[in-house]
């Protein structure tokens, strides 16, 4: 209610001046302006390295003598084969979504409520396969479910090229999503409010669906989205256990651009992903929101307990089960498999990967190079994507409209979009001045930096935003400068987020395959490619030291998250 | 020449004016108390003083210097949040130290200086420990030490006892007001709480939706609440319509004597529950024992007349009546104050 308020007349003083009014419109150009100037450097960086190429190669498949030729669309999408395709990708997606849901939830429930020896251990064994490369997964399901697989051996069944491979893979890939998403936010939720509800007469069970689980939807639903997400844009892990007949619209348009040279079937492909993939960011990005409305979180330290009662101690056995038979059979088989030689258990596989010579010309130098080159890539990737990502959360950080929503969803788009199209789209886009790149070794930690800038943004983001301004405005008032301020109440808090935003870049940037697979020079191969290479190629010793390389690789990603574990907060965002 | 001066200080949150032509002033070594009902204001004040809101219209004076341009580190004022906001990666030691970091301390002086600050707040020793690992009082202590530090010429403190319970809150007011007596220092603190107000306060500022509802010596708000706004806010609900002519009052309760030279004409007002004596029935207004009220070294007696509002009357332990009880009730001139406009 506006009341009138003759007192403020007699003062003799407008209540607003004219100093004052364009005082504060200076003071909101100041701050666009600084908003601005750290989006620049991704925004320019996501036009030249992701927009350029992905038009690029779009326009170069739909484009005949210097005209759109949109009717391709048409015939591409009511083409039999090319429809079977899609609907296999969106069903194993759904397939694939339901069942880590189903698997991984009570996983969530566990990991958030009981307190047991092991927990942090075992919480960061769960999440290596989420930053393990696809190929690797593809490798280690092989071992498993594959000719002369695990499973092969024991009971004489193959599943390598049936779509459960697949799934479980999807599983195996997506189990930390869940149990982190989903379980990160259940930890934090106040017990209390349920016990709150219990007193005002509810059930045990009532008192869950009517209090817990309306918290824990939208998280449900964002984990449900990421799963779907990243099972939509499925490729080593389709590309390796699906055989002829299974492949998802990233192995399609893989095969179509690099077998069949088919470009404009895979323009019309990568469009179609693109869209499926920006309109499931848009329903993420409206839960994700819908997630940050308020609910009473406390310390998940508080809320962990001992499991009481056979039933909890059977749902803490079930689901440490099928942490065992889902997460760790596929990686100790793996293992064992790298030391598998023909001459009994040994080395014989690692010692192979130090000679170029006798694997019939897959390889100009020793697969073991691999290593140094993938992870000179990857540390510069993850420089890149530190310095993009963190910029833009920067930007970010202050909630605002439309504008920047939108380039909060631009910044997930990499992830979704067809890695194989970035990198053939580098590989005609980068080739001449002012951006000849093509032969520079900066174009892969490039290509790799798009998939890592998401991560950083995901994890910087929720740390930034959770700094409390009143601890900025405490350090104001002992004397410290604006800039001062920010070094010493934000940097210590968002230093160990960007500590994990930098090893989950650096892990992902290991891992990339589906564009790396296209830029990275024959002489230089990341471990990723040299995997997929010998895997291409038939014969015991190239699979065992597939092995061998894939079990490299995981220990090294698996030492970088075990580092993360160490330094990760309560509040590093949605991975 | 005062320390702190506001002139005409107007802070509008959209169509709402937290702060509307507050004038206000602090003079050197002098503790003043705004007290208000939340969203008062009070707060919004505080951070106008420091330079951490922008004020729409008005002037914000420290030493005499208008502090308009002159960003919050640099106005070495002290501000004690009310949830203490203590910086959770720093020790005891390195908040308490923060402000003489960043007025470029020497290590040997910060650190002879944070050891003395603890000891005044009752911690020696505390440096090393983790401030999450503090109780609420501790915290309190803590944040106190850490404003005064850097020796701000202007103390500000927003609820500062505000989430302690009761009996340390109590005796905190007389540490603090001992403390602020011997250092000299000049505050301005923020409370919700009368009885923190008036233990703490050489001066009382009552704010009411953005204004000064009244500002004087404890004493003075206390004897002579202006209006009937503060004298509810003190909890005084003796308020009556009343007509006076020369030193008697007529009002629903019957005739009240006014002190001399009350203005005559309509008029509200307040009998303190200490000016209400109880009688035999037939000597008095005849009321009705409602309700009894234990406070500590005196009973609030709750009374319904036939007419009018109900009373508050305060009596001794022994004699005061049961409820269901008929007694009379007479006024006593020295407890009638005449309100003003609210």
């Amino acid at each position: 209610m506006v009341l009138d308020r003759p007192e403020v007349d007699v003062t003799g003083k407008p209540p607003q001046g004219p100093r004052t009014a364009s005082g504060r419109s200076r003071q909101h150009l100041r701050r666009t302006a600084v908003r601005l100037g750290l989006m620049a450097v991704p925004l320019a960086f996501f036009g030249v390295f992701f927009a350029y190429p992905v038009t690029a190669i779009v326009s170069r498949g739909l484009k005949d003598g210097g005209h759109w030729q949109f009717g391709r669309v048409g015939e591409v999408v009511i083409d039999p084969a090319i429809g079977h395709v899609l609907w296999f990708t969106t069903w194993q997606a759904l397939a694939s979504t339901a069942l880590t849901l189903a698997l991984a939830l009570p996983g969530a429930y566990v990991f958030a409520r009981f307190d047991f020896p092991g927990k942090q251990l075992l919480r960061a064994v769960v999440t290596v396969p989420f930053v393990l490369p696809t190929v690797v997964v593809g490798s280690a399901f092989l071992a498993l479910l594959g000719r002369g697989g695990l499973l092969d051996e024991l009971w004489g069944v193959r599943l390598d090229t049936t779509v459960w491979a697949i799934l479980l893979a999807h599983v195996f890939f997506n189990y930390a999503v869940v149990v982190r998403t989903v379980g990160g936010l259940w930890a934090q939720l106040d017990p209390r409010q349920e016990e709150a509800a219990r007193v005002l007469g509810a059930g045990r069970l009532a008192a869950w669906r009517r209090v817990t689980l309306p918290a824990l939807t939208p998280a449900v639903a964002a984990a449900a989205l990421m799963v779907f997400l990243f099972t939509f844009t499925s490729f080593g892990v389709v590309q390796i256990l699906g055989g002829p007949r299974y492949s998802t619209l990233e192995v399609e348009i893989y095969q179509q651009t690099a077998q069949l040279l088919d470009l404009p079937t895979a323009a019309v492909l990568t469009l179609v992903q693109f869209v499926a993939v920006a309109v499931l960011l848009v329903v993420h990005g409206r839960t994700v929101r819908r997630r940050e409305s308020a609910l009473k979180l406390v310390d998940a330290a508080r809320t962990a307990r001992r499991p009481r009662g056979a039933a909890q101690w059977a749902l803490l056995g079930s689901v440490l089960a099928v942490v065992a038979l889902l997460v760790l059979v596929p990686l100790v088989v793996l293992t064992l498999r790298s030391f598998d030689g023909p001459d009994g258990y040994g080395l014989a596989f690692y010692r192979a990967l130090a000679s170029a010579g006798d694997n019939g010309g897959t390889f100009v130098v020793a697969p073991l190079e691999a290593i140094g080159n993938s992870l000179a890539y990857a540390l510069a990737a993850t420089g890149i994507a530190v310095v993009v990502g963190g910029l833009a959360a920067a930007a970010l950080t202050r909630r605002a409209g439309r504008l920047v929503r939108g380039f909060d969803a631009l910044l997930m788009l990499p992830l979704g979009t067809s890695a194989v199209t970035v990198g053939f789209g580098f590989l005609i886009t980068l080739d001449e001045p002012p951006l000849d790149l093509r032969t520079s070794w900066i174009l892969v930690p490039l290509a790799q930096a798009l998939v890592g800038v998401p991560f950083v943004v995901r994890t910087m983001l929720p740390v930034l935003r959770a700094v409390d301004a009143r601890l900025r405005e405490a350090a104001a008032v002992l004397g410290a400068s604006p800039l001062r301020a920010w070094r010493e109440v934000d940097l210590p808090l968002v230093g160990r987020a960007l500590a994990v935003a930098a090893g989950f870049a650096f892990a992902v940037s290991l891992g990339e395959f589906g564009a790396t697979v296209f830029i990275a020079r024959p002489d230089s191969p990341t471990l990723p490619v040299a995997v997929a290479r010998l895997l291409g190629r038939p014969g015991e010793l190239n699979y065992g030291q597939a092995m061998a390389l894939s079990t490299i690789l995981m220990l090294v990603c698996a030492a970088a998250l075990l580092v993360l574990e160490r330094v990760r907060t309560d509040r590093s965002g949605e991975f | 020449m005062s320390l702190l001066r506001l002139d005409g200080v107007t802070v509008r949150f959209g169509e709402r004016a937290a702060l509307d032509a507050v004038d206000l002033e602090v003079a050197e070594h002098e503790t003043v108390c705004v007290l208000g009902p939340s969203g008062s204001g009070k707060s919004t004040l505080l951070r106008v003083v420091a330079g951490l809101q922008r004020a729409d219209a008005g002037r914000v004076f420290l030493s005499g210097n208008d502090q308009g341009g002159v960003p919050t580190h640099r106005r070495e004022v002290g501000l004690m949040f009310q949830d203490h906001q203590l910086f959770p990666q720093r020790d005891v030691g390195g908040n308490v130290g923060f402000g003489l970091r960043m007025r470029k301390t020497g290590r040997a002086e910060a650190e002879r200086r944070v050891a003395e600050l603890l000891d005044m707040v009752g911690l020696p020793g505390a440096q090393r420990r983790s401030v999450a690992a503090l109780s609420g009082g501790e915290q309190q202590r803590v944040a106190l030490a850490r404003a005064l530090a850097p020796r701000p010429r202007l103390l500000m403190l927003d609820e500062p006892l505000g989430q302690l319970d009761r009996s340390l809150r109590e005796r905190l007011v007389v540490e603090l007001r001992e403390l602020f007596g011997r250092l000299g220092t000049t505050v301005l603190a923020v409370t919700h709480d009368q009885g923190e107000a008036f233990a703490l306060a050489d001066r009382v500022v009552v704010m009411r939706d953005g204004r000064i509802a009244q500002a004087g010596t404890s004493l003075e708000v206390w004897q002579r609440p202006a209006s009937e706004f503060v004298a509810r806010f003190l909890g005084f609900d003796n308020v009556v319509e009343a007509t006076v002519s020369g030193e008697r009052a007529d009002t629903v309760w019957g005739k009240v004597p006014v002190p001399a030279g009350t203005p005559e004409g309509r008029r509200r007002l307040l009998v303190r529950p200490a000016g209400v004596r109880l009688a035999p029935v037939v000597d008095g207004l005849p009321c009705t024992v409602t309700g009894r009220t234990f406070r500590g070294d005196h009973v609030v007696v709750l009374l319904r007349p036939a007419d009018g509002p109900e009373l508050e009357a305060a009596c001794g332990l022994r004699d005061a009546p049961d409820v269901g009880d008929r007694v009379g009730v007479v006024f006593r001139a020295d407890d009638v104050v005449v309100l003003g406009g609210s």
